[in-house]
């Protein structure tokens, strides 16, 4: 049996979490290795085992992978969430950049200058409101479909639920005016696979906090 | 005949580059319209052409495609150049976002103020120098084949140029100092061991990496004066983009 993918980043959401929601969304079984101390990241890249230096680093069908877009690609190609032809991969494709868009400013905010932090939260709401949240109620208006692309769930499906659970963590009054996409994140959200992530217990980590900040600044030293 | 596919974007590399050498490289003639104005951005943001509002846009093949990575992504995979199967395309996508966020990195310099975008380029050089080259240059060696996936041409090797030339721009010794090199001459015993596993140690260093993929035709023709390669970000292209981006 093979075994299963092993996880290498720090013990939260980061840029390891959007891969988590994939490999659980489709039913994929992983294992953790969390690293805790900057001798850990230290050993880690001794090993030869990170490309560029850096993780999120996944270890699967024999290979160490890195550069999480690399990743997710991988994933959603090898369990079919990746849309039917080159055309819909494109639209998949052109949708989950958008969705990372945003995602990296929130992903951000934690680590930006405290001056700063007001400024950038105006600055994410309105992006949400007006450019990013519109867009995709706009699509799922457009064909009126269950999910974004091709009428199937894809990973641009998880990808924006993903999203919208962090912008109501935010702030839950910025999906009050988007009714198709409160229907795609209940929709999505009752999916069993992503169901038992989202349980207690499951594999999604907590918002990041104060501490597991500091902690990380001093493991990868930023 | 299908239409040209085209591309719209300020004059100058930005985000469109990357998508310009791969077009280059695969063949594939394009035509762009350049962003010079305010009002030029506020046409195609009503036309509803923007997805999310920015450019670069490419418009091919029936789609309007936004996204720099979503339209990298299309074009590898319609001119057959994202390896043969799913393990051979991971690999061209690790490598080919290396190399992007390196660029990435170069590009967005340019929007700094004077001593942090010295202060970044510098970061970039030491980068590449330590971190994504010597990366690159393992992969070459440990297969020794001319090309870095599948012993094939793929938008990695197009990348990984671009990326080369663009550091080369900021410090023409970048591609002098490999480790390579180095264990030749320090360690004489690795070097026996290197030596009998290849004999040929032109054909597994960056510097001829370099030299071998700027000479396929399509590459060099783009390489060539009078090309749609943009020249690098200069003031008046971090004005026009200030300008109509409101930045």
């Amino acid at each position: 049996m093979a075994a299963k993918p092993m996880l290498h980043y720090f013990n939260g959401r980061g840029r390891m979490e959007p891969i988590r929601w994939l490999l659980a969304a489709a039913g994929v079984e992983f294992e953790e290795t969390f690293i805790d101390t900057p001798e850990d990241f230290e050993k880690l890249k001794n090993d030869g085992s990170l490309m560029f230096q850096q993780v999120p680093m996944v270890e699967i069908d024999g290979m160490k992978l890195v550069q999480s877009r690399a990743i997710l690609n991988y994933i959603a190609a090898k369990h079919n969430l990746y849309g039917k032809d080159t055309k819909e991969r494109a639209l998949i494709d052109m949708y989950i950049e958008g969705v990372a868009d945003l995602n990296e400013m929130i992903l951000l905010l934690p680590v930006s200058p405290p001056a700063e932090k007001d400024a950038k939260i105006t600055l994410i709401k309105d992006r949400t409101t007006n450019r990013y949240l519109p867009a995709f109620e706009k699509v799922l208006k457009s064909h009126g479909e269950d999910y974004l692309v091709g009428n199937r769930l894809s990973r641009a499906d998880i990808h924006l639920v993903e999203l919208l659970y962090l912008v109501e963590e935010l702030d839950p009054s910025l999906l009050t005016n988007f009714p198709l996409l409160k229907a795609l994140k209940a929709r999505i959200s009752n999916l069993p696979t992503v169901k038992k992530f989202l349980q207690p217990g499951g594999a999604r980590k907590p918002p990041v906090d104060e501490k597991s900040v500091e902690k990380s600044r001093k493991i990868f030293k930023f | 005949m299908a239409a040209k596919p085209k591309l719209c974007y300020f004059r100058g590399r930005g985000r469109m580059e990357s998508i310009r050498w791969l077009l280059a490289a695969a063949g594939v003639e394009f035509e762009e319209e350049f962003i010079e104005t305010r009002e030029q951005y506020e046409k195609l943001q009503k036309d509803g052409r923007l997805l999310f509002g920015q450019v670069p846009l490419v418009e091919m093949d029936g789609m309007v495609l936004t996204q720099t990575k979503a339209i990298l992504s299309y074009l590898a995979a319609k001119y057959d150049l994202y390896g043969k199967d799913l393990k051979e395309r991971v690999r061209v996508d690790m490598y080919a976002d290396g190399t992007l966020d390196l660029m990435m990195m170069i590009a967005l310099a340019a929007f700094k103020t004077p001593g942090e975008k010295e202060e970044n380029l510098a970061l970039v050089v030491k980068k590449a120098k330590t971190c994504y080259f010597p990366a690159f240059e393992k992969i070459l060696k440990d297969h020794g084949e001319d090309f870095l996936v599948g012993n094939k041409f793929s938008w990695a090797d197009v990348q990984l140029l671009e990326a080369i030339l663009m550091v080369e721009e900021l410090d023409a010794s970048v591609l002098s100092d490999f480790p390579l090199l180095k264990v030749v001459c320090e360690q004489p015993h690795k070097a026996q061991e290197a030596m009998n596993r290849d004999k040929d140690f032109s054909k597994i260093c960056l510097q001829a990496f370099k030299t071998r993929i700027s000479s396929i035709p399509t590459i060099k023709k783009f390489l060539q004066p009078g090309s749609q390669r943009k020249l690098p970000p200069d003031s008046h292209y971090v004005k026009t983009v200030r300008k109509v981006l409101q930045l």
